[in-house]
């Protein structure tokens, strides 16, 4: 065990405990710093897979922007002086059957199944081959998401003001 | 024992088994949201670890990034709609809108 | 002077009343005063149509002038091969003539009209259907096609409907229209028949390229008798429109109309455009198909001469006297006078439209008096119309110095050669005998009318000779009746310009071996002539004609002058008692003045036939048809009282049954549709579990 993996199962104990306090506490303010947790957890976890430039957007666009989207909503929703900004949950012994199977089945498809397993060595930089990427083969792509992101953003706007 | 894409993928199939839970489980809209968020996170920990350990570039990392550009479009997309929700039912309470029984 | 000039002014000549007919009809609410745009629309046809002969007959002689342009293309068809159906014009000799007969008598109808007509309620609409009638009287006489000729030739039937029934407000009038529409009808059939069969022969309509093909030898169904059968089909058109027997019974009645329109139509125009017709075709008739025609001629010739002796109403001695000239046409065409038919044609529609105009002057003037035992002495009131009346009477006489005598002596020689020449002696019988008759009852019309003591002193006093507008046609048409238009020679058209200059000698088509004798090709023409079919009358012919003319000539005008000088003792001195005459041949004079009785023998056999077989047929319905039905609504009631048991009992039962079965698997299945997001979700979770079970792949 060297420090590589250390590192590796640090991040993924701190993912997933973060995102299961996401998704059972009771306190919707809380659930929303636990996330925030989860998505620094998550960019660690792009660093220890050479992904450099996406670990650093997650943290911007994620933790900087579709969080404080959320916790924007949490305020606007609930009434911010009352004490009670929790939400309560629903048919939680189903769900943890049915999302306990999932996964049994699904670890057990990844564990017996037999990887192909090419490069293991840890890339150069990203940023420049990503950047010649987007700007070359996937421009329309990049365009595309360009325009969508925009027409979603007035929309949202539009939807919000009536 | 080491870590390979074995490791990255269990990671991933928890986060996203806890995103559906809390999608399912949550009332209020916004956690629901929220367990959204963890699932697009868990497909990106799957792209970018068979990019990491694949033979096809960084195509991966590529559409990891559009994942996310994606769901900063749903993020606000979502929020809207909610916002909309709440003016029409007073709350954001996703198991009492169940208008489409009728 | 072009070709394509000549065409053009043909087409506006055409065009001319239907743009008079349309405005008239659409204006004619609001405007009281359009009918002079009509009758003006005339004027300028009529100078158009003189400048048309005049060019053609200066310029182009010895040629048709045809123009056509395509139709319809129906492209390939199966069986017949390419088919193409044109529309064109053909102006020849005779078409130019006849369009300006046609206006002449047209124009000076309208003219006419004018006062005759004046205050009738739809006064502007009667000049529109004039116009309707004289355009399509202008296509008949100017197409180049027969499906074009079939169309104009069913237009102007609708137009003489229209103007015989134009006072509908009476029912005999209304009747009258419907009768001659209906019995028109029988001829166009046998004429559609006939072209029909011309066209599936050769897929064409026109005129020129069925004479053609006729000339190569290509008969239809490769058979003289089918051309024959082709010749007698397209001319039972000409019976129904000419009146000829026996389909004659509509003309009388069409009398029924305003009497400018009996001058238009059923004198001068419309009943010509069957000899038209024949003459149009006349270069396809077989010997057989002329003997027929001539037969056919014969017959119309002679019965309403019959029954024109004993007639009392002015317009129906006329208009058998129409059918009995019409007769004599017909029966000219059929013994090859083609020359002398048109020519009678053409002078007949002048004099017998003087008539005509005549009597309405004198209907007019006798505020719609039509009996002529109320009339006489109406010469010392009506000079103009009574002279005008007399010289007519003398020209249809055929006297001397008039046109009638030039082309009835004309068709009187024509039968006599034809007689000589084949032993049918039975023609120039007829023909003789008709005229006989003619000039009796012509001139039994003008005593009983003009001479004599007024026998209605109330009607007499009330009557008065015509303004200009009616007085003005009478002249002209009267003066038109005399020879020197036709030829300076009063005794014989031989020498004038009309029968040796504007009218050629017909082509014949048909097979040599088809015709008569004489009309087959000479050998010295043959060689002589560049065309094979070029010249036809043979040498014999000419011959026995130039023997004919005199003994003709002295045989008719004897005839003549008998009729003539028998009418005046009996009606005129008083000789002879026409009272006492009647009587002693009582059945005779019944016969004659009930019209042969061929009315009542179309009511007994025809109208009587029909309405038997609607009583077999109703009563087939009523008994058998109705029997049928009536069973098997009962078969049909006892069968839906089984099946509605049926139904009851065990479909319903089922019916039922799958109803609470599937209210019971709803009942079930609704806890599942709660409408919640988030339980749909666990069950797709569940699904995609037992999914991926099922499927895993260890």
């Amino acid at each position: 065990m060297n420090v590589y993996d250390l590192i590796f199962y640090l991040f993924a104990a701190l993912t997933l405990l973060s995102a299961f306090f996401v998704v059972t506490t009771r306190n919707i303010v809380r659930a929303a710093f636990f996330l925030l947790f989860t998505f620094f957890g998550v960019a660690g976890i792009y660093v220890l897979l050479g992904a450099d430039f996406v670990a650093i957007v997650q943290l911007i666009v994620y933790v900087g922007g579709i969080l404080i989207l959320l916790i924007f909503g949490v305020m606007i929703t609930n009434k911010i002086t009352s004490v009670d900004i929790k939400a309560g949950t629903i048919q939680t012994l189903p769900a943890a059957i049915g999302v306990g199977l999932f996964t049994g089945i699904i670890g057990a498809v990844i564990l017996n199944t037999d990887w192909f397993i090419a490069n293991s060595e840890m890339p150069e930089s990203t940023l420049s081959t990503l950047g010649k990427m987007l700007l070359n083969e996937y421009v329309l792509v990049f365009e595309l998401l360009g325009i969508l992101l925009l027409v979603a953003l007035i929309g949202a706007a539009s939807m919000a003001r009536k | 024992m080491e870590v390979t894409l074995t490791h990255f993928l269990i990671v991933s199939t928890l986060l996203f088994s806890l995103g559906i839970y809390g999608i399912v489980t949550r009332k209020n809209a916004i956690m629901v949201l929220m367990g959204i968020e963890l699932i697009l996170n868990a497909s990106n920990i799957n792209f970018i670890a068979f990019s990491r350990f694949g033979n096809f570039g960084l195509q991966g990392q590529l559409f990891a990034l559009f994942v996310i550009v994606l769901a900063a479009a749903e993020a606000a997309i979502a929020l809207a709609i909610v916002l909309n929700v709440y003016k029409t039912f007073v709350n954001v309470n996703v198991d009492e809108i169940d208008e489409l029984r009728d | 002077m072009s070709e394509s000039f000549l065409i053009n002014i043909s087409v506006i000549v055409l065009f001319l009343p239907l743009l008079g007919f349309v405005v008239t009809l659409l204006l004619g609410k609001k405007i009281p005063k359009i009918f002079f745009f009509e009758v003006f629309v005339l004027f300028a046809g009529l100078v158009l149509s003189a400048i048309l002969l005049f060019g053609k007959l200066t310029y182009f002689a010895d040629t048709k002038i045809v123009s056509e342009f395509k139709w319809i293309d129906m492209g390939n068809v199966p069986v017949f091969g390419s088919i193409n159906i044109y529309l064109g014009m053909l102006i020849d000799d005779i078409s130019a003539l006849m369009i300006v007969v046609v206006y002449i008598v047209s124009f000076l109808v309208h003219f006419f009209s004018i006062d005759y007509m004046k205050g009738d309620i739809r006064y502007n609409r009667y000049f529109a259907y004039l116009g309707l009638f004289t355009f399509s009287m202008s296509g008949i006489v100017l197409t180049h096609n027969m499906l074009m000729m079939y169309i104009f030739w069913e237009l102007v039937g609708i137009s003489s409907y229209l103007l015989i029934g134009f006072w509908y407000e009476k029912k005999s009038a209304s009747d009258a229209g419907k009768k001659a529409f209906i019995v028109n009808r029988i001829g166009d059939l046998g004429m559609l028949a006939g072209l029909l069969i011309l066209f599936i022969t050769y897929n064409t309509f026109s005129f020129e390229q069925i004479f053609g093909e006729i000339a190569k030898g290509n008969l239809p169904f490769n058979s003289e008798f089918w051309l024959t059968v082709t010749g007698v089909l397209i001319f039972c058109g000409a019976i129904g429109k000419s009146a000829q027997f026996p389909l004659h019974v509509w003309l009388p009645d069409a009398m029924e109309g305003p009497t400018p329109v009996s001058a238009l139509i059923h004198a001068a125009t419309m009943v010509a455009a069957g000899v038209y017709l024949v003459v149009r075709v006349f270069g396809i008739l077989t010997a057989d198909a002329m003997l027929v025609i001539a037969a056919i001629g014969a017959l119309s010739a002679f019965i309403p001469a019959t029954i024109a002796l004993t007639q009392n109403d002015i317009k129906r001695v006329l208009a058998y006297s129409t059918v009995s000239q019409l007769g004599y046409m017909i029966m000219a065409l059929g013994v090859g006078a083609y020359k002398f038919a048109f020519f009678h044609l053409v002078t007949h529609a002048f004099f017998k439209a003087c008539l005509f105009l005549g009597s309405g002057s004198v209907i007019h003037a006798m505020h719609h008096e039509q009996d002529i035992r109320n009339m006489g002495g109406l010469r010392k009131k009506m000079p103009i119309t009574y002279a005008t009346f007399l010289l007519s009477s003398i020209a249809i006489s055929g006297i001397p110095l008039t046109s009638g005598f030039l082309s009835k002596d004309g068709i009187l020689s024509g039968t006599f050669a034809f007689a000589s020449l084949t032993g049918h002696w039975l023609f120039p019988f007829v023909g003789f005998l008709v005229a006989l008759m003619t000039a009796f009852y012509m001139f039994r019309l003008v005593i009983l009318t003009f001479h004599g003591e007024p026998r209605d002193q109330h009607k007499y006093d009330h009557a008065h000779e015509s303004k200009f507008a009616m007085a003005m046609p009478l002249v002209v048409l009267s003066v038109l009746s005399l020879f020197f238009w036709y030829t300076p020679n009063p005794m014989s058209p031989d020498a004038g310009w009309f029968y040796s200059k504007w009218i050629k000698n017909p082509v014949i088509y048909t097979p040599e071996n088809a015709r008569w004798d004489f009309m087959k090709s000479d050998e010295a023409a043959i060689s002589e002539s560049s065309e094979q079919h070029d010249i036809m009358y043979s040498e014999t012919y000419t011959k026995a004609l130039h023997h004919a003319h005199w003994p003709a000539v002295i045989l008719s005008e004897l005839l003549a002058i008998c009729g003539i000088l028998l009418a005046f003792t009996m009606y005129q001195w008083k000789k002879i008692s026409a009272d006492k005459l009647t009587e002693r041949f009582k059945p005779l004079y019944n016969f004659s003045l009930n019209k042969w009785y061929f009315d009542e023998l179309y009511h007994k056999t025809f109208v009587a036939g029909t309405l038997g077989l609607s009583w077999l047929v109703a009563w087939f319905d009523r008994v058998i048809v109705d029997g049928i039905v009536d069973g098997s609504a009962t078969v049909t009631k006892a069968v839906s009282t089984f099946t509605g048991r049926f139904d009851n009992i065990v479909v319903d039962g089922l019916v039922n049954f799958m109803a609470y079965l599937s209210a019971f698997i709803g009942l079930f299945f609704r806890r599942f549709q709660t409408g919640k997001v988030q339980t749909y979700i666990i069950m797709v979770i569940f699904s995609i579990v037992i999914l991926l079970f099922l499927f895993k792949s260890f």
